[in-house]
C-alpha cells in the first residue's frame, strides 16, 4: 500500500473533467481532499491525500500526467522561513496535525512537513509571517 | 554583601561571576541560597515579545532651502509619523499604518506592514522612503520633502519606547462559539487554546518583583544593543495581588525604556502582524540584577512552578473591561504545552519567544563576564508596591457641560 499527499495543479481545460472521480473508479486508489481551489477559467489547484495498491498508485500517476495535470510533493509547499521566525509558538496550539511542535528543552518550535497538511492555518497567524506558501 | 561599585571592579578586572536567570534556579536548588549569595555576582534576565507601546525618534538634518516637518504631514515608506516637533524631529509608533491599509474592511485584517516593519527595516541598515508636506514659514519656506534615508545619515535615531517588559500578563481564552482575533493571537471558541506572553523565570521584572535592583537609570540589553531604564512604564500598577514570595500574579509593573537604535539589531526588534488585530514590535530587552544580598537571590531563584498568573476571557470580560480570572496557573504549567480549565485540558502557544529571550540572558552574560558591560546605579527608584501609585480606567465625561 502506498499512502501520500501530493499537490495536484490541473490548466483551465481539465478543470470542468471527472479527474479525481477515474482515480477511483479505473485505478481504485482512495482519496480525501485537503484543500481545493477550482474556478472555472483559472489553472485548478487541489490537494489530495492518496491511498491504494503501489502499481495502482503509480499508474493512476501517470494518467495524471498524461491528461496534463502537474504533480508536486505537498512537503514542498509549505515553508519555514528560519530567518523570519523568533520560535514564539504561538502556531503550535493553533496547528490541527501536530505538524508544529514545541520542543521542551531547546524552546524552538519544529516543523514537521510530513505531518503538514497545508490548511494554511499558521500561515496568517504567525505574527512574524515565517510560514510560506509555495504552491 | 556586595555593592553594584564592587561587582564593576570585578567586571573590569574579569572575576565577575555572571549566570542567566535560568542557571540561576538549579544553582540555588543545589547549593542553597547562602552559598550561591556568596558565589554569584550577576543574574541575568531577558525578554522577546509584542510591545506595542514602543517607537523611535530621528532627527533628519536640516535640508536646503530648509523645511519645518513641525506641524506638517510626515511618511516614512507610506507609514504616517508623528511630526508634531521642531523642524526636522519625527517619531514613528511601532502600531503605525499606511492610510490605504484596509484595517479589518476584510475581516480579519492582515496588517502585513506598519510603523514596526519600518523600524526593523531602519535598524537593518535599509533605504527608507520619506515624503513629508509643510506650510513654509519665512524662515523655513520649503513645503515638499521626497527622499531617501539611511539610519547612517540620520543625526541622531533613539528608540524610546513608553511601555515595555510587562511584569506578568494574562493568559488569553476564547469562551464564546466563535473564533476572535485578538493581540494574544487568533483564539479557538469553546476554550479551544490558550495563548499567554511572558518569558516566565527569565522575565526581568518578575525576578525582581519589588523592584529593589532595577530603577530609573539601569543599564539594559535593548534591542540587541545598549539602553536605559527612562521611567517607569505607563500603566505600571506595582500595588496588585502578590505571592508569599513577592511576585506578582497579575500584570503589574512595567518599564519605559530607551536606547540608541543604531547599534541595534534587526533580530531584536521584528515588525509582527496580528491577525484581525494590528501591527507591533517585538522588543528584546536583558536586564542584569545584582545580588546586592541573599533576598535579591532569593527572589531571582523562583522558577516557572512558582510564578503565577490568570486566565481572562477575550471574547467578552476582556473586551467590556469586565474583571475576574477563569484560573490560575503557573508558568510550568503553561509551558507544558496543556493547562487544564474547568476539567478540560486546553493546549497553550506562548507569543513571546523563550528562546529568545535565553539568548539575550546569555548574551548579555557574556557581555558582562568579557568587561564590556558595567552595571549602573538606579538613580530613582520606580514606583514601590506600597507607593500607593495605581492604574485607572478612565472615568468619562460628557463634553460640552
Amino acid at each position: 500500500m502506498v499512502h501520500k499527499r501530493i499537490v495536484l495543479h490541473f490548466p483551465h481545460r481539465l478543470v470542468d473533467q471527472p479527474i479525481v472521480y477515474r482515480l477511483t473508479k479505473d485505478y481504485d486508489l482512495q482519496f480525501n481532499i485537503l484543500k481545493a481551489y477550482v474556478t472555472p477559467q483559472e489553472e485548478g489547484l487541489m490537494v489530495l491525500e492518496l491511498s491504494g495498491k503501489k502499481e495502482n498508485f503509480q499508474q493512476g500517476i501517470e494518467y495524471l500526467q498524461s491528461v496534463g495535470v502537474k504533480i508536486q510533493p505537498l512537503s514542498q509547499d509549505i515553508i519555514r522561513n528560519e530567518t523570519k521566525c523568533t520560535d514564539c509558538g504561538v502556531c503550535v496550539p493553533i496547528c490541527p496535525s501536530g505538524a508544529l511542535v514545541m520542543d521542551s528543552h531547546t524552546r524552538k518550535v519544529h516543523f514537521y512537513d510530513n505531518k503538514c497538511i497545508a490548511c494554511e492555518l499558521c500561515v496568517k497567524i504567525c505574527p512574524s509571517r515565517a510560514m510560506e506558501v509555495h504552491f | 554583601m556586595r555593592t553594584i561599585k564592587e561587582i564593576n571592579e570585578k567586571i573590569k578586572k574579569g572575576q565577575v561571576v555572571a549566570v542567566t536567570a535560568e542557571e540561576i534556579i538549579e544553582l540555588v536548588k543545589k547549593k542553597g541560597l547562602k552559598r550561591v549569595a556568596s558565589e554569584v555576582d550577576v543574574v541575568t534576565t531577558g525578554t522577546f515579545g509584542p510591545m506595542c507601546s514602543s517607537g523611535v525618534y530621528f532627527n533628519i538634518g536640516h535640508t536646503k532651502p530648509r523645511i519645518k516637518l513641525g506641524g506638517g504631514a510626515v511618511k516614512i515608506n507610506d507609514v504616517p509619523c508623528y511630526a508634531g516637533f521642531a523642524a526636522a524631529d519625527i517619531y514613528i509608533g511601532a502600531t503605525a499604518l499606511p492610510d490605504e491599509d484596509p484595517r479589518n474592511k476584510v475581516y480579519p485584517g492582515e496588517f502585513k506592514y506598519g510603523g514596526a516593519h519600518v523600524i526593523q527595516e531602519i535598524v537593518a541598515g535599509k533605504d527608507v522612503r520619506l515624503e513629508a508636506s509643510a506650510y513654509g514659514t519665512d524662515c523655513y519656506p520649503r513645503k515638499k520633502l521626497e527622499t531617501l534615508l539611511n539610519i547612517k545619515d540620520l543625526n541622531e535615531a533613539v528608540l524610546f519606547n513608553m511601555r515595555n517588559c510587562y511584569q506578568n500578563y494574562n493568559v488569553a481564552v476564547n469562551l464564546s462559539d466563535k473564533i476572535i482575533y485578538t493581540y494574544m493571537g487568533v483564539l479557538k471558541p469553546h476554550m479551544g487554546n490558550a495563548n499567554y506572553c511572558s518569558a516566565g523565570q527569565l522575565s526581568p521584572l518578575l525576578k525582581d518583583p519589588y523592584y529593589k535592583t532595577i530603577g530609573i537609570g539601569t543599564k539594559i540589553f535593548l534591542g540587541g544593543g545598549i539602553g536605559f531604564v527612562a521611567w517607569h512604564g505607563t500603566q505600571h500598577n506595582p500595588g496588585v495581588k502578590r505571592k508569599e514570595n513577592g511576585i506578582p500574579c497579575l500584570p503589574a509593573g512595567t518599564l519605559a525604556v530607551i536606547g540608541d537604535l543604531k547599534q541595534m539589531k534587526p533580530e531584536w526588534l521584528t515588525g509582527v502582524s496580528m491577525l484581525g488585530y494590528g501591527v507591533t514590535l517585538s522588543v528584546g530587552i536583558g536586564v542584569p540584577i545584582p545580588i546586592l544580598n541573599e533576598e535579591i537571590l532569593g527572589y531571582v531563584a523562583a522558577g516557572d512552578d512558582q510564578i503565577y498568573t490568570q486566565v481572562v476571557d477575550y471574547s467578552h470580560n476582556y473586551p467590556q473591561g469586565i474583571a475576574g480570572s477563569l484560573g490560575e496557573v503557573s508558568y510550568a504549567q503553561l509551558k507544558s504545552g496543556k493547562i487544564t480549565l474547568q476539567g478540560r485540558d486546553v493546549p497553550t502557544g506562548n507569543l513571546s519567544s523563550y528562546s529568545k529571550a535565553r539568548s539575550i540572558a546569555e548574551q548579555l552574560k557574556e557581555w558582562i563576564n568579557k568587561g564590556d558591560f558595567l552595571l549602573t546605579e538606579p538613580v530613582a527608584a520606580l514606583p514601590a508596591y506600597d507607593s500607593g501609585y495605581t492604574f485607572r480606567l478612565l472615568t468619562e465625561r460628557p463634553l460640552g457641560q
